[in-house]
């Protein structure tokens, strides 16, 4: 596969907030380089002393021709990377990105997915189910998204559909009436035997939706898993 | 530059480029599920390009010299986790059992989940890489790749392969998990030596 690419200049072209802790950044790329769904960029900061800071985000959008891709960034507290962009950056600005990355952790839009994803876990799966639909093969995609409220929903009104399954754990779905709890059995749709699954999501949530998609019969080896977040 | 970035002030010499100190957390990150592996039916074996294939149980790789570090280790996600504490066997011991041929040059690093990772032979030789089990006095945890992953800490740690199962020998460079895909096949952290080009 090809190495990915150098350090390009990548300007901000829309902000739009996602929640109250998220928020998606487009960016026009100097060099466009067509991604595959569920890779990822990393971001790098400057200082005016040479310091810089870099962190990895997933694409969000999916793979188009644009020549813009679009990152959806959770502020994480003291965040050096995520606070910059939530509290400094604006249209107009210019970061330094470098990307596709991730030859493991896609989906080519050519055979079934259960892409499984808790909170902000759901950057990567959602490219995947952008992908699915534009290119009319939605029906290989089945997407479960796990959040605590119903306001920590990001692609509110976009990422429902016949394909998605939204779960949240605090309160119960008013969609669906699905009474507040973590993601259970019942909650995951079948896995067909030539599907991959994709989870993407904090180590909790990875390893409990690895946990009962195994107990369900799923073998390990079909199973893709991208998690964030640390154990003290 | 970018505008309206300053950064931080302090920095830890002891940091990379590019790498932030995560404190007290320990970032788990791994592409597979977590396997449960049994000491009981846990083996390690050193093959390939040696002139004495060896597997040891458990008990067995316990009965080796422990061998300990303390320092630092480095993702390639950009955070470091400074002074820590690591003790296994040192990879030289299970070499000098196996015994690499003399056109020996490079090893690809065997995991229990099918995961793996490969190094340049001179990159786990003369004390700079361990099969560890212990971390910070007690048991490694199996997010960490408990019970044992190797630890190489003077490169990037995607290269400590976890829930580690063996060395294979070779006299040519043969590339692992992510370094198909895009990863360096060295990964000196010091160098920033991230992705394949670097």
């Amino acid at each position: 596969m090809p190495d990915p690419s150098p350090w390009q200049a990548a300007t901000i072209v829309d902000i739009h907030r996602e929640t109250r802790t998220a928020t998606t950044f487009r960016l026009a790329l100097e060099r466009p380089v067509l991604h595959r769904a569920g890779q990822h960029y990393v971001v790098r900061l400057t200082a005016p002393d040479g310091y810089t800071a870099q962190r990895s985000y997933s694409v969000a959008s999916a793979p188009d021709a644009t020549g813009t891709i679009e990152l959806t960034v959770e502020e994480l507290p003291d965040g050096e990377v995520s606070g910059y962009l939530h509290e400094v950056a604006e249209v107009g600005d210019t970061l330094e990105v470098r990307g596709p990355i991730g030859g493991w952790f896609v989906w080519d839009g050519d055979e079934p997915a259960v892409l499984v994803g808790g909170g902000s876990g759901v950057v990567p799966l959602m490219s995947m189910l952008r992908h699915a639909r534009r290119s009319g093969r939605a029906d290989l995609v089945r997407l479960v998204v796990s959040i605590r409220h119903a306001e920590d929903l990001y692609y509110t009104e976009e990422i429902q559909g016949p394909e998605t399954t939204v779960i949240t754990t605090r309160e119960p779905w008013p969609a669906t009436g699905r009474a507040a709890g973590h993601l259970s059995a019942g909650d995951l749709p079948p896995v067909p035997d030539d599907a991959t699954v994709y989870v993407c999501g904090s180590n909790g949530f990875a390893d409990a939706a690895t946990a009962l998609l195994e107990a369900s019969g799923v073998a390990p080896r079909r199973i893709r898993v991208e998690r964030f977040g640390a154990t003290t | 530059m970018t505008r309206g970035f300053v950064g931080r002030r302090g920095r830890d010499p002891r940091l990379p480029p590019g790498q932030y100190d995560t404190g007290s957390d320990w970032p788990v990150l791994t592409a597979e599920p977590t396997p449960h592996l049994d000491v009981a039916s846990w083996t390690f074996f050193v093959s390939g390009a040696v002139e004495n294939p060896t597997t040891w149980t458990w008990d067995e790789i316990h009965q080796l010299p422990l061998a300990e570090f303390h320092g630092d280790i480095h993702c390639v996600t950009t955070w470091s986790k400074l002074d820590v504490d690591f003790a296994g066997a040192s990879v030289d011991v299970l070499l000098a059992a196996a015994r690499p041929t003399a056109g020996a040059s490079h090893v690809l690093v065997h995991s229990h989940t099918g995961y793996t990772t490969n190094l340049p032979l001179d990159d786990v030789v003369g004390g700079k890489a361990l099969v560890a089990w212990e971390y910070d006095g007690g048991p490694l945890p199996v997010d960490h790749g408990g019970p044992a992953r190797l630890l190489v800490p003077h490169l990037y740690f995607w290269k400590s392969a976890k829930w580690v199962s063996g060395i294979e020998v070779l006299d040519h460079e043969v590339q692992g998990f992510w370094e198909v895909n895009g990863y360096h096949d060295r990964g000196d952290p010091w160098l920033e030596q991230r992705y394949q080009g670097d």
